[in-house]
């Protein structure tokens, strides 16, 4: 073997250090993050954050001059009841369409849709919560008859929206994964389709649709501006699902803005920051967890 | 692909009536699943239409090259427009050759390992972290701990950093469909690792990559919460058709933002007016995601192994 | 390496691009940078939201009146303004408040200078509902017992109003709790101390509140007086019961009948000088008024 030049074992050497730079960039990033949200936090969690009444009381006067509370219950609720909605209205949707993409399309039918719903998961959040203010509002006054279209039912249905996306890819990726003898074997004993759906696939398929769903929920757990402009912003332990409610994400955003650095008020939205970051992480980091089992089998 | 023998119906078989509801209920089935489906679809294109009906009458080349005016209550979103180019294209450039290096030592220089799965867990996870705590971690790093200040360099590096792990996922999947051959008759000849990497696996995997740089920019366009607090403004005055209007570390006007402005806060906006502004971010996103498919598709014609 | 050459060309493309970009964008901005200083002056405007929209028409309209000066307009509220204020990082803030005793001190502390304050013109808030609800006008202490905690109003027949079956409950909007006007409806309506009840709609700005109430039959609200629109009615307002009511308009603004306005400011550090000077004189022109006036707010009387 010819002997290199020295330039060149010295841009190799480099090279190779930038390239494992830049590969643990992503882990330093997830740190950081971390880190500079905790510690914009910081110095209010350790000294005089009340924790129990951050989680169990509904009182969030950030600004009262009497009286400055912290409850954050009822914007937990309100992310909950929103999460939750969105994902009884995503979650059989997306899921059978991730069926119907999977076992019953021709291939062209199939780069269609994928394509489609590739696209519908490309729209902006803020382009949502447009249409959640300009569009949902007014039709679901007209419909329900409540007396404002603000409210849980709107935030819900644009979030299953957005979260439809993921869990379509996933779970069709998940049906993809089970096994085609699976089918034939099914069908050879001639059972109908419903039953190979209901009896065969998704059982077989359920971490991968688990995982799925986990993806959805961390989407719209997550989700800021739609559900901002959305939901009607209401301080409130919702009753029923037109009752407008307010999330975390909201909170933050709409609240930042106008919390003077460094006042407690600015470091309570960072610890709901830190609150978010530790959800979705943990949402995330299980959905990827079965998603990897089911790959090593 | 997976290919499903249709039902047994050649003419050696009767129909008997437990045939016939087989045949019911397989029908019902594709049915149902075929409407669920279409109820994902439906809200797409509802949407769209919807927002070009209402935006029509202002829709124009003037719409996109005038400045605001009046309040914000009339002229046009060249300001915005021009601050989201701004934040996308720099937030590209810093995005993009830490993202494709990134990936580069996950799929080539890294053997299956537990590092190799926590990369792999972090990038997951940085895909995961909602935008609003991409923006506080932007106030809180780049805004106050570096002192940029709020600026397009602060709002950029905190898009670069969000956008990250769609440049990562996309281009380790262009690299991993470089076969192992083309590596191995580098190696032969004698080449190092890098010059392998740099003169076989990612010329043949470029198509790859631009597909995920295209996916970024739609990513980047579209955010509103991360440049909220860390550089876009509500307004600033520019000089009509002036290109090089913001500087790197003056706020600018941003698309999304504008959208979320001026349907929410600004008074007597005319009807169109907001629903020009979402076509346009819309129709800008959904033209670049239309870009990257096209891409995919035809790069997937043209692979010769 | 002659053979790998061959290949060289996209993976160079590849490292090129972004190279390219990058320089471009940094040899851009140098060009912007040494542009700006020769030509371009900034002035780094921010502050309450309420004003935000006043603020942005003046941007606007001085650009055409002094092309060399180009003016950056921000929200954020009014404790934000002066606190940027304070760490040097604005030249003018705008408060819809005035700046607090410990806030000149901080100013004073930090840079030697303390605010100096521009009066530029007034704001009343107005209380909105549905144009097609029959109230007419309302009294502070109704407003406290709606909104107030502990207040025990949720229902129109409660304050005497018919409402058509289903649209009885009163539909409170309000305004996210640290924004300006929010802080001044709580002090005007209820007082130092008390809060408001929670479970509002609570908006993310002026025009948002309006908007909804156009929308919604059972609503009230409160917004600058200048956010009107033709589906809305704006509530004459007394001070108690018994009290005769006002309309909130420019007059009754101006000669403090209506309860529930408030002066707007801008603030300095220190006595301003060159462009600031200019532009905060031309605020208070005729021109700059005239602005105040048409978007929506109430200008200073002549003098």
């Amino acid at each position: 073997m010819q002997h290199r030049r020295r330039t060149e074992v010295i841009t190799e050497v480099a090279i190779e250090w930038l390239i494992r730079l830049c590969g643990i960039s992503a882990i330093v990033f997830v740190f950081g993050i971390f880190y500079f949200v905790f510690r914009e936090g910081s110095s209010y969690f350790f000294h005089g954050f009340n924790i129990k009444e951050f989680l169990t009381s509904i009182e969030w006067f950030p600004s009262s001059e009497s009286h400055v509370r912290y409850g954050a219950l009822a914007l937990i609720a309100g992310t909950a009841s929103v999460t939750l909605l969105a994902m009884l209205i995503a979650v059989p949707f997306g899921i059978g369409a991730a069926i119907f993409i999977s076992e019953f399309c021709n291939q062209k039918m199939k780069e269609f849709l994928k394509i489609t719903i590739e696209l519908l998961a490309a729209i902006p959040s803020v382009v949502w919560g447009f249409i959640g203010l300009t569009v949902m509002n007014p039709l679901i006054i007209k419909l329900t008859g409540a007396p404002i279209g603000l409210n849980v039912l709107n935030g819900g249905i644009i979030l299953a929206l957005m979260s439809v996306p993921i869990i379509v890819s996933i779970g069709e990726d998940a049906l993809k994964a089970v096994p085609d003898s699976y089918r034939e074997a099914g069908l050879a004993l001639g059972v109908t389709r419903w039953q190979l759906i209901y009896r065969v696939l998704l059982p077989a398929a359920k971490n991968g649709l688990l995982a799925a769903v986990l993806l959805g929920v961390g989407r719209a757990v997550g989700e800021t501006m739609a559900v901002l402009m959305a939901t009607g912003h209401a301080v409130k332990i919702p009753t029923s699902a037109l009752d407008s409610v307010r999330t975390l994400t909201a909170t933050i955003a709409a609240e930042l803005g106008e919390a003077p650095v460094n006042s407690e008020h600015y470091q309570v939205l960072f610890i709901i920051g830190i609150l978010l970051f530790l959800l979705t992480m943990t949402v995330n980091l299980a959905a990827d967890l079965i998603v990897r089992g089911i790959r090593s089998r | 692909m997976t290919t499903t023998p249709s039902s047994p119906r050649t003419a050696m078989f009767q129909r008997t009536s437990f045939t016939r509801r087989k045949e019911h209920a397989e029908f019902a089935a594709k049915m149902i699943f075929l409407l669920m489906t279409l109820l994902m679809v439906i809200p797409l294109v509802l949407i769209v239409g919807y927002l070009v009906v209402q935006a029509w009458p202002i829709l124009s080349l003037d719409f996109l090259l005038e400045v605001p005016k009046r309040g914000m209550r009339a002229g046009g979103i060249w300001s915005p427009l021009l601050g989201t180019i701004y934040l996308v294209v720099l937030s590209l450039v810093i995005a993009t050759p830490i993202g494709v290096l990134a990936a580069v030592f996950l799929n080539e220089y890294s053997r299956e390992s537990w590092f190799t799965r926590v990369v792999n867990m972090a990038v997951v996870n940085l895909a995961g972290v909602p935008s609003i705590v991409h923006a506080l971690f932007g106030l809180g790093a780049f805004v106050l701990f570096a002192h940029i200040g709020k600026s397009i360099l602060a709002a950029s590096l905190t898009l670069a950093i969000m956008t990250m792990p769609v440049i990562i996922a996309s281009t380790k999947e262009a690299l991993a469909s470089v076969p192992m051959a083309f590596r191995e008759a580098c190696w032969n000849v004698g080449a190092t690792r890098w010059q392998t990497v740099r003169h076989v696996v990612l010329p043949n995997s470029i198509s790859g990559i631009l597909t995920g740089v295209i996916l970024q920019v739609s990513r980047a366009a579209g955010e509103t919460a991360p440049i909220m607090f860390t550089g876009a403004v509500f307004f600033k005055a520019i000089e009509e058709g002036r290109i090089f209007a913001y500087g790197l570390f003056d706020q600018c006007m941003a698309l999304s933002m504008h959208l979320f402005t001026i349907s929410t806060q600004v008074p007597d906006v005319p009807h169109a007016l907001p629903y020009g502004t979402a076509v346009v971010l819309l129709g800008t996103v959904l033209l670049v995601n239309s870009l990257a498919i096209i891409l995919r598709i035809y790069l997937r014609s043209r692979k010769k192994w | 390496m002659k053979a790998s050459d061959r290949f060289a060309f996209p993976s160079g493309f590849l490292v090129a691009v972004p190279t390219a970009l990058l320089a471009a964008s940094l040899l851009l901005n140098i060009g912007c940078k040494r542009e700006k200083t020769l030509k371009k002056t900034i002035i780094q405007n921010s502050g309450s939201d309420t004003m935000v929209n006043v603020a942005q028409a003046w941007a606007e309209e001085y650009a055409k009146v002094a092309p060399d000066v180009s003016v950056e307009v921000s929200g954020g509220g009014s404790g934000t303004g002066i606190a940027a204020l304070i760490n040097g990082t604005v030249d003018i803030a705008n408060c819809s408040r005035r700046v607090e005793p410990k806030e000149t001190e901080a100013a004073k502390k930090n840079s030697g200078k303390e605010p100096y304050e521009f009066m530029v013109g007034f704001d009343a808030l107005a209380i909105y509902v549905h144009k097609n609800n029959p109230i007419e006008q309302i009294t502070l202490e109704q407003l406290a017992d709606i909104y107030g905690e502990n207040g025990n109003v949720t229902k129109w027949s409660q304050i005497g109003v018919q409402m058509p079956a289903g649209a009885d409950e009163i539909i409170r909007i309000s305004r996210q709790s640290n924004s300006g006007t929010y802080f001044y409806f709580r002090e005007a309506v209820l007082g130092k101390g008390r809060d408001l009840k929670l479970g509002s709609r609570d908006m993310n700005g002026s025009k948002d509140v309006v908007e909804l109430i156009s929308k919604t039959p059972g609503a009230m609200g409160y917004s600058g007086m200048g956010y009107a629109i033709s589906e809305v009615k704006k509530l004459k307002v007394a001070k108690k019961k018994g009290d005769p009511a006002y309309e909130a308009n420019v007059e009754n603004t101006l000669n403090h009948t209506y309860p529930i306005a408030r002066p707007l400011f801008m603030y300095t550090l220190g006595t301003p000088a060159g462009v600031v000077k200019t532009y905060m004189d031309w605020v208070h022109s005729e021109a700059g008024q005239k602005i105040i006036a048409t978007s929506g707010y109430v200008p200073l009387p002549k003098p």
